[in-house]
């Protein structure tokens, strides 16, 4: 990973929040504006975690990070804090690959 | 107002405001750690995962950066399409918050979920301000503690996949998007928004499975009827 890549990206989002204080009212009170604002990051979230579990590069790969994920599915449905949802799934993926090894 | 005549019930309810800001930036923080582990895992190192907390300051910009790290370009671009949702929280948070001068920039930088939840939920303009700035500092400093913590920690435990970090990721994402499926619509947009990613990633480049999800909110964006739920 380049460095020019994490500054573009670091200072673009800092960017980003810099313009809510810049640009004109009217732009970001529009419902329309408003309305797909919400709508990207659940769409982005789902998108992303689907892709990360089940693909590799461009193609299909079921591994242990199914299973993982299903585990991180049952916590967060118990209302399981960030941190445990994520070491438990870390954990799982881990101990069925050593057991498979 | 001079401080002695401010009556004992606000200092009560500004040291509350002062212990929530600082639970927030504990249990914040504290996924910094998965952060830092997820940044060196992704073939970061250890600086460069340093330096996103730091400049970039917005959780789940980072997760996607480092989640795509093989693909710049995607890294990138989901980075910001993820943070395009701090600008409207700048846009809330300035006229409650009004930074002066200086501050206007570090307001900026520290506007993110966190800091907007706190102080959007107080109805004093003081506490309002003290919120912003509490759960700013407290979770800008533990966050960026915890990523040093986590991508030192995990560059020198070996393989990601051994730690099973790969299945960290897609963790994350569902933790942080958890909270947000608050009714079908969302829930359904966010099948949609999956399925087409899935179904475009072996027939397109890198990248591009991600800017057609985003391509989908703003189509369901864009179909929705006024009077819907706002973010």
């Amino acid at each position: 990973m380049s460095w020019v890549t994490v500054l573009v990206a670091s200072v673009g989002c800092l960017a980003i929040k810099a313009a809510g204080y810049m640009v004109p009212a009217s732009l970001l009170d529009h419902p329309l504006v408003q309305r797909i604002a919400g709508l990207l990051p659940v769409t982005l979230l789902a998108a992303l975690a689907v892709q990360q579990t089940v693909t590799h590069g461009r193609h299909l790969q079921l591994d242990a990070r199914l299973p993982a994920v299903g585990v991180a599915l049952i916590a967060l449905r118990f209302r399981a804090p960030f941190l445990l949802v994520v070491i438990l799934a870390a954990a799982t993926a881990a101990m069925l690959r050593l057991i498979a090894a | 107002m001079p401080e002695a005549s401010r009556p004992p019930l606000d200092r009560a309810r500004r040291a509350k405001v002062v212990r929530d800001s600082l639970g927030v930036g504990l249990a914040t923080g504290a996924y910094g750690l998965s952060f830092g582990a997820l940044g060196t895992a992704a073939g970061l190192s250890v600086a460069q995962t340093c330096v996103l907390s730091l400049l970039a300051f917005t959780g789940a910009s980072q997760f996607a950066f480092v989640g795509s790290a093989a693909n710049p370009v995607a890294a990138t671009a989901s980075a910001l399409l993820l943070g395009v949702r701090n600008a409207f929280y700048s846009f809330r948070t300035r006229p409650i918050v009004q930074p002066k001068g200086l501050l206007t920039l570090l307001a900026a930088h520290w506007t993110i979920d966190e800091t907007t939840a706190m102080s959007t939920a107080q109805d004093d303009p003081e506490l309002t301000r003290l919120a912003f700035w509490a759960t700013a500092v407290s979770v800008y400093v533990l966050w960026n503690l915890a990523t040093l913590l986590g991508a030192a920690g995990a560059a020198r435990l070996g393989s990601p996949q051994k730690l099973g970090l790969d299945a960290a990721e897609p963790a994350a994402f569902l933790a942080l998007l958890a909270p947000r499926l608050r009714d079908g619509r969302l829930f359904a947009i966010a099948v949609v928004g999956s399925a087409v990613a899935l179904l475009a990633t072996p027939f397109t480049p890198a990248g591009v499975p991600i800017l057609l999800a985003a391509l989908v909110a703003v189509t369901a964006g864009m179909r929705a009827r006024a009077g819907e739920p706002q973010p």
